[in-house]
């Protein structure tokens, strides 16, 4: 399939200090247009690294990082910024704005955006979040949730290719995570963005066109969720998880139910069993 | 410690305009040595309710006891301090609150605050490394150079250093990767255990409340939604759902298996092989008839 490559990892390699550990080991990846890529990994395995260096928060050590053909760097960094949009953990440290209409012009603002093009925006990035009535709300007054959904209308503002969300359902409850899902489900089909979900959430993995997952610094493996939850053992030595269903389909095969595909839901197990049940 | 509230409410900046409840005429009482999980949406009032528990609040109506210790509208109790000594509470994202210059300094300032002699601190803290996790060579370290996962640990440890006989615990594994999580999990299950703590656990988990409690209390609206033994409380799924609050992802697909293949296939704590052959059982026998 002749698809455009949005995001190219070569060989990245990055350390916080001199002489200290690789935080990220010569990491290579492709990401494409309309693509929806989860990455995952335990705690300190680099991934969060892999946004920072993403937008130019952070510079690579050695290899290059190109975004929409345009290679990160000091003189690009501005450019690139305007590509690649991101939210991030804490609801209550992205606010700007006094309201939530504020808010969401800010970024605008920053970029000189005349202000009917403005208006139009808030309006259109408020709804596809579901926020539309809330635009003169302090934010004080809304939910974790809400915070959220509100900073990814604000990037959403200014027309990013790419967008990010580095753990942006972690502090929420599940309600909370429930909105943010939902709500990047409608814009990933509506906008058609590129979109890299940063998450211990396996619910948040079984979403994904594809998975990267990261250990120590290096890519372990990159594939499908379906693919992924087969390797069970593997993920437990890394430190990650399989969903119940991924477990219980394990366990049934070794009760000898012979599963041929690896169910993603609940639904698709109770099918799978009862093909099982109606050919004994 | 028992924990007993009678008919508790409190009520926010009361005799103002800006009054709020946030909790209203909630009785519950939570034996010696029990694990209970406290569940409900942000704002169902379980902060405020936590709150309580070490006497940073105190009910605007109705009484609390905690073992001997005794918390009304009336003021606080004398000896609070021992109640705080006995009542450890680990806050959501502890590490934040982590200060000193290293990890050695952190774990000991709290009993060093209740008058701890440092040779008992510092035997206190050899028996609490192993438990939460931590190598000893770490003490030394400052806690700022230390990973999230350990940071936790440590200000869990800060808690733990204190001896307490009640360990209160809001939403402890937040943030945390799924083997960290299950860790710091089964770490609080371990010690509740073998130091015979009363626990409560608040949680967004439904997972969690129901590998390690032994009674839920759901609150909803600052008022008590429901309050019983996990097993009994997660049969009644419509009247969780009326609260938007759903079931442990295991029961949930016991009962849309049960739907599906006219069984009566029922939760009781089966390890997941077992519920593997039973489900394989139940397929078999279903075949035949």
């Amino acid at each position: 399939m002749d698809r455009k490559k949005l995001v190219e990892f070569k060989n990245v390699s990055f350390q916080y200090e001199e002489e200290g550990a690789l935080v990220l080991n010569q990491v290579s990846f492709d990401i494409y247009e309309g693509e929806w890529v989860a990455i995952i990994g335990h705690n300190g395995s680099g991934k969060s690294t892999i946004a920072k260096l993403l937008n130019g928060l952070l510079m690579p050590k050695d290899g290059e990082i190109i975004v929409d053909g345009k290679r990160v760097d000091d003189d690009t960094v501005w450019d690139i910024r305007k590509d690649v949009g991101m939210v991030f953990q804490n609801p209550d440290n992205q606010f700007v704005g006094a309201t939530v209409q504020d808010d969401v012009a800010f970024g605008m603002e920053n970029r000189g955006i005349p202000r009917e093009e403005m208006r139009e925006r808030i309006q259109r990035t408020l709804s596809a979040v579901r926020m539309q009535d809330y635009l003169i709300t302090e934010p004080h007054r809304l939910s974790g949730g809400q915070k959220q959904r509100v900073a990814i209308a604000s990037v959403l503002a200014i027309a990013p290719k790419v967008l990010i969300l580095d753990e942006a359902t972690a502090m929420l409850d599940p309600t909370g995570r429930k909105e943010i899902m939902h709500t990047v489900n409608d814009i990933q089909e509506s906008e058609g963005l590129s979109l890299i979900t940063i998450t211990h959430d396996l619910q948040e993995i079984v979403q994904a066109d594809r998975v990267i997952v990261m250990n120590k610094g290096q890519i372990w493996e990159e594939t499908t969720p379906r693919e992924l939850f087969l390797q069970r053992e593997e993920l437990r030595e890394i430190g990650l998880d399989v969903p119940f269903v991924a477990q219980l389909t394990d366990e049934l095969r070794k009760q000898g139910v012979p599963l041929k595909e690896a169910a993603l839901n609940h639904e698709e197990l109770l099918e799978e069993l009862w093909k099982f049940n109606s050919k004994m | 410690m028992e924990i007993q509230f009678k008919d508790v409410s409190y009520i926010y900046q009361e005799n103002t305009p800006f009054a709020h409840k946030a909790l209203e005429h909630i009785s519950f009482t939570v034996n010696s040595g029990s694990f209970v999980a406290v569940i409900g949406h942000t704002g169902s009032g379980k902060s405020t309710l936590i709150q309580h528990l070490n006497g940073l609040s105190l009910p605007s109506r109705g009484e609390i006891n905690i073992g001997d210790f005794h918390l009304s509208a009336d003021g606080k109790p004398k000896n609070i301090r021992d109640l705080r000594r006995k009542v450890g509470v680990v806050f959501q994202y502890p590490e934040h609150q982590l200060f000193e210059e290293t990890v050695a300094k952190d774990i000991a300032f709290g009993p060093k605050n209740f008058g701890v002699e440092q040779e008992e601190i510092d035997r206190r803290i050899e028996k609490l490394l192993p438990a939460v996790g931590l190598p000893k060579e770490i003490l030394e370290r400052s806690p700022f150079d230390l990973s999230g996962g350990q940071k936790r640990r440590v200000a869990i440890a800060g808690v733990l250093a204190m001896a307490p006989q009640v360990l209160v615990l809001d939403e402890p594994t937040a943030g945390l990767d799924p083997r960290g999580q299950r860790e710091i999990m089964d770490m609080f299950y371990q010690l509740h255990q073998e130091q015979n703590l009363t626990t409560v656990l608040v949680t967004h988990s439904m997972e969690d409340a129901l590998a390690y409690a032994d009674k839920i209390i759901i609150l909803n609206k600052g008022q008590k939604y429901m309050e019983g033994h996990p097993l009994d409380v997660f049969k009644q799924a419509e009247k969780l759902q009326e609260v938007q609050l759903g079931l442990p992802e295991v029961i949930h697909f016991l009962n849309q298996y049960n739907e599906r293949f006219g069984t009566s296939l029922t939760y009781q704590y089966q390890p997941m092989p077992e519920l593997a052959k039973e489900i394989k059982k139940r397929l078999e026998v279903g075949s035949h008839e």
